[in-house]
């Protein structure tokens, strides 16, 4: 395959052919809802990593500066709810997740291709009212605790219910994602056939299908709390406001899975296609996935030791907490097993893959200060656990989708993009992430609390160097955008298998035809056959 | 598994499989409004108590009847357009449809006598969640009824058959799934104080 | 601030050298299984890359049980290690020693008070004696908040509607920070008090100083404006030094002119003020959130009127 010429000529761009609004609003194919739900989340990763900047810019100083309190507030609220709710979730499961599972099961679209298009509308319907409610900007926090949110003035009732549209949406995903998944699979493809980006994928759907409808009631009840005064969660009408606080993580702590499976799910298949080897422990890493997804569940608790949650309860979701470390923990060590007698090259998608190893291992280990019961006490609300969801949703689940973005744009586009300036972003990315983040640790052993517009000036000097490294991160990710912007219109066209990997998507043209395969393959391997073993090529 | 690769859309694994999907969804979406019960019933035993003897029993149980025989006649509507009975479908349909009209006519009632009494979701927690779970629970019937009233459109088209019914089929078990929330929440917040 | 800079357990209080203990046993597994994982990794991404001209031979390794078990077990073990320590501390750190003497805190948007024994309250400033125990019981008026003292390693969120509680045994003399560590609106970042921790011989004369002064009874009405504005928590949002907090300054708000909201202008006269305390969000200063709390029913008339007595002394 990596020999055969290139066929693609530039009028025929397969599913990208047709132009034209409705030939976007209205498909039903997959790959184009993908590349919509691509462009959509990217674009609020962009409106959310410029507020980041702006939080960073002002907390170059301790006391007032630039932007009222007030503004601070809402900043970091829109920043994490944009992050978590219109970036992160959606960014892998609908986006690339929209793309790549037909193609990586060998099948010509989703279970059901209209609910996958209605998903996207309804999305948008849940944007559209979020961001309606910036005329009277929230001020709760991403995670919107009562009583404070069912009193403060901002427009919670609407946000409530944007978000519940988004939610609808992220369930009607994975409902398809589940369907598709176990019917629609290539003729020859039983389970331990498919990529381990699929078993991820599988994990999540059945996260976002069962955690998702919590915080759709919670965002309900929150919005009934504050139109028919309903207490259920304020204590003056004889509510409890942990109830709310267990709902909603209830939902969001198992959503971190949402967010960080399918960028393992990415790096199981970016590692093995770069280190030319079989990826080592496939079993054991598709069970891991199912195995967090399971554990996920019960683990909530331990976002609420200090929060006047019963002591005995606490003692057990942290028991349960450390059992997420072992199936995490066998990722890792599989994927560094992976590497060993390789023959390994450095593209972009494999950088940004060992950087997500690399990244992902210090936001996991540092997770073990925050599920011990002791030492939360003291780094739970400080900087230290701001660092660490970084290290994990930035350093890992991000890295992942960058990883997927280089790995999958050739197929995705029908074009190379220039990896002279993908590495060069890739250093300023990874470097500028670790000058802006590790400070927090520090910041947060020091004690120094999250969400403080205004610190004590001895916390500055590691804010100071927090902000500079924010603005070469920043830097990076420019040069990753402009150079895919750049390769998109005037990239040379993409071979249909530059990387030579043996999973199906790699099969067909790049960019595929319409409905995927000429012929549907017949699957006969796995698809990790790498090395010596494999002189041959499948089929 | 990959049985029906090639199938169109709506093949009846999938669609079956979707649908039960779908109703996991719905078990924790009142599941969680169930845990919200639960709680406060444990720490306002007495309030709650005292609140369940003002809601109507009679209607209760009446609704509950209401609602067990659309879920009767639904399952007869489908037996019968396995068997290709396209007529016996539509009768089915309108008398289910008419059964949840008059679910939701009884529920009207007990909702504009309670508002009557001044009784509202801020009364108390008992009502609160009297209104909420009873009022979710409502939407779902309304949302059901929307569906019926399109696959009797449907079935007037003569859509149906003995071969292809699974939009008949997984309504049905969506129905069931309301039907079945009801008989809990009727003896949770009616019957027992 | 000797943490994290050494990795000495700091003695300032019972819970800090405990907590500190677990979080260096941690920081050993972690840094050992760092240096492990990121030690393979870069040793295996460096030692087969693929080199120049030379064919590509890998084998295929699909993987290895025997390795799958030993990477279950043993971070197993010393995960389960990690809770049972990390558990023993905590509940240490929840069982407060039979003798502690109580303190009241209550927690409003964005002031800390503090309740003595003696019946004394006191707005951000916290005095405790060394080495004695002592129980925190805590209860918020309004949203959620966070009691932590960073240097003790010490926080509980404090609930509107049930108490909570924190026990402290301090063990050095000094002064640390006390922060709200749950966000709890505007001026979140603002509140903040400070812990004092004297010797048990300085401690008693400063309470009989401060029981002496409350027995003098008869101040003056700016006086006891002073008191109530302190004990009320005022200081939490209004500055007498004419820096802006998350209200307005006090310092010579008497009699001068302000600009609202609504773009008109009033006098800050008697009427307003009282206005202010009353209806605080009628009549909001340009520039500020209209957040703070009515003190209708919570302030006598008499207290109104020592509270802006107060004010016109503030120049």
């Amino acid at each position: 395959m990596a020999d055969h010429p290139n066929t693609s000529l530039p009028e025929d761009r397969g599913y990208l052919s047709e132009h034209g609004f409705r030939s976007w609003a209205l498909t039903m194919d997959h790959k184009r809802i993908g590349v919509m739900y691509i462009w959509t989340t990217l674009g609020f990763f962009v409106v959310a990593g410029i507020l980041a900047l702006l939080l960073r810019l002002k907390l170059l100083v301790p006391g007032p500066a630039l932007f009222s309190d007030h503004t601070y507030n809402v900043l970091f609220t829109m920043h994490g709810a944009m992050m978590i709710f219109l970036f992160i979730i959606p960014a892998i499961p609908s986006a690339l997740g929209n793309f790549f599972i037909p193609l990586l099961i060998g099948c010509r679209d989703v279970a059901f291709p209209r609910l996958n298009l209605f998903s996207y509308w309804i999305f948008v319907a849940g944007i559209a009212v979020t961001v309606g409610t910036l005329a009277a900007p929230m001020d709760t926090g991403w995670t919107f605790y009562t009583p404070y949110s069912a009193q403060t003035s901002a427009a919670v009732t609407a946000l409530s219910f944007g978000l519940f549209l988004i939610g609808m949406s992220s369930i009607l995903t994975g409902l398809n994602f589940i369907v598709t998944i176990h019917t629609m699979r290539a003729p020859g493809m039983g389970w331990y056939r498919m990529p381990l980006f699929i078993w991820a994928m599988y994990a999540t759907s059945v996260i976002q299908v069962l955690s998702t409808p919590v915080i759709g009631i919670t965002f309900l009840l929150l919005a009934a709390e504050r139109v028919f005064g309903i207490g259920f969660f304020d204590p003056a009408k004889g509510g409890d406001p942990l109830l709310f606080q267990h709902f909603f993580w209830f939902y969001s702590h198992p959503v971190v899975y949402v967010m960080i499976l399918p960028a393992m799910g990415i790096v199981s298949e970016v590692v093995p296609v770069f280190a030319r080897k079989p990826i080592f422990g496939y079993k054991a890493i598709a069970y891991s996935a199912l195995a967090i997804a399971l554990i996920g569940f019960l683990v909530w608790g331990h976002h609420m030791f200090v929060s006047g949650m019963s002591t005995v309860a606490g003692v057990i979701f942290s028991f349960l907490t450390f059992f997420v470390a072992v199936p995490t923990g066998m990722k890792i060590f599989n994927w560094i097993a992976t590497l060993y007698k390789g023959s390994i090259t450095f593209e972009s998608p494999m950088l940004y893959a060992l950087s997500f190893i690399f990244l992902f291992i210090i936001g996991g280990l540092t997770g073990l200060f925050l599920g011990a019961l002791a030492t939360d006490v003291h780094v739970h609300d400080t900087y230290f656990l701001v660092a660490h969801f970084h290290y994990t949703m930035m350093g890992g689940t991000v890295m992942g989708l960058f990883a997927g973005l280089h790995y999958w744009f050739p197929k995705m586009t029908g074009r190379m993009f220039n990896e002279t300036w993908a590495k060069s972003a890739w250093w300023l990315v990874v470097s500028g992430f670790n000058v802006t983040f590790f400070p927090m640790f520090i910041l947060g052993m020091q004690g120094m609390p999250r969400r403080y517009a205004e610190y004590p000036a001895k916390y500055q000097a590691l804010n100071v160097v927090a902000t500079v490294g924010s603005w070469f991160l920043a830097l990076g990710v420019i040069i990753m955008f402009a150079n895919f912007i750049k390769s998109l219109r005037n990239g040379p066209l993409a071979p249909d298998n530059p990387w030579r990997g043996l999973t199906l998507e790699w099969q067909t043209t790049s960019p595929p035809p319409e409905e995927n395969f000429h012929e549907i393959p017949t699957v006969t391997d796995w698809p990790y056959g790498y090395g010596s073993r494999n002189e041959a090529p499948r089929e | 598994m990959s049985d029906n690769h090639e199938a169109p859309n709506g093949a009846p694994v999938s669609a079956r499989l979707g649908i039960w999907a779908f109703l996991a969804t719905e078990l924790l979406l009142f599941g969680a409004l169930f845990t919200a019960y639960a709680q406060f019933r444990i720490t306002h035993a007495e309030l709650f108590h005292q609140e369940h003897l003002k809601l109507n029993r009679v209607l209760g149980a009446l609704n509950t009847l209401v609602l067990l025989t659309s879920s009767l006649t639904i399952a007869i509507g489908i037996a019968a357009i396995r068997r290709g009975l396209q007529k016996l479908l539509k009768v089915c349909l309108s008398l289910t449809l008419a059964l949840a009209c008059g679910f939701l006519f009884i529920k009207y009632l007990e909702w504009s006598h309670d508002f009557h009494m001044g009784w509202f979701p801020r009364t108390n927690l008992f009502f609160g969640l009297y209104f909420m779970m009873t009022g979710l629970h409502g939407l779902h019937v309304l949302a059901g009824m929307g569906v019926m009233i399109w696959l009797l459109y449907k079935a007037q088209r003569g859509s149906f058959s003995a071969e292809y019914n699974t939009p008949v089929e997984i309504t049905g078990l969506y129905w069931h799934f309301v039907d079945l929330v009801w008989i809990y929440l009727f003896p949770l917040l009616y019957l027992i104080g | 601030m000797p943490y994290p800079t050494t990795l000495k357990a700091s003695e300032v209080s019972l819970a800090s050298h405990d907590v500190d203990a677990v979080f260096i046993f941690i920081l050993a597994i972690a840094g050992f299984f760092f240096v492990l994982t990121q030690g393979l990794l870069i040793y295996f991404a460096i030692r087969y890359r693929k080199k120049k001209g030379v064919e590509e031979a890998t084998p295929y390794i699909t993987g290895n049980h025997a390795l799958e078990v030993v990477w279950i077990v043993i971070p197993s073990l010393l995960l389960v290690a990690i809770f049972v320590y990390g558990l023993t501390v905590f509940i240490k750190m929840r069982t407060p020693l039979p003798n502690a003497a109580e303190i009241q805190v209550t927690a409003s948007q964005f002031t800390w008070s503090f309740k003595y024994p003696d019946g004394r309250s006191v707005a951000n400033e916290l005095r405790l004696p060394l080495g004695q125990p002592v129980k925190l019981i805590m209860i918020s008026r309004d949203v959620i908040h966070g009691f932590f003292i960073p240097a003790y390693r010490q926080k509980q969120d404090v609930l509107p509607g049930s108490y909570t509680y924190l026990w402290l045994l301090p063990k050095q003399a000094g002064t640390y920070d006390i922060y709200c560590s749950q966000y709890c609106g505007t001026g979140h970042s603002l509140m903040r008090a400070t812990l004092i921790v004297m010797p048990q011989p300085q401690y008693q004369a400063w309470v009989a100083a401060e029981l002496q002064k409350q027995q003098a009874g008869a101040q003056s009405p700016a006086e006891r404006g002073k008191a109530l504005f302190e004990s009320a928590g005022g200081g939490g949002c209004h500055s007498i030094d004419g820096s802006p907090k998350v209200g307005p300054t006090l310092k010579g708000i008497f009699g001068s002119r302000v600009t609202l909201t609504t773009g008109q202008s009033v006098v800050a006269d008697e009427e307003y003020l009282r206005e202010s305390l009353e209806e605080p969000n009628e009549q909001v200063v340009q520039g500020f959130q209209p957040i703070m709390p009515s003190f209708r029913g919570s302030l006598k008339q008499d207290e109104i009127a020592a509270l802006i007595a107060y004010m016109k002394t503030l120049k």
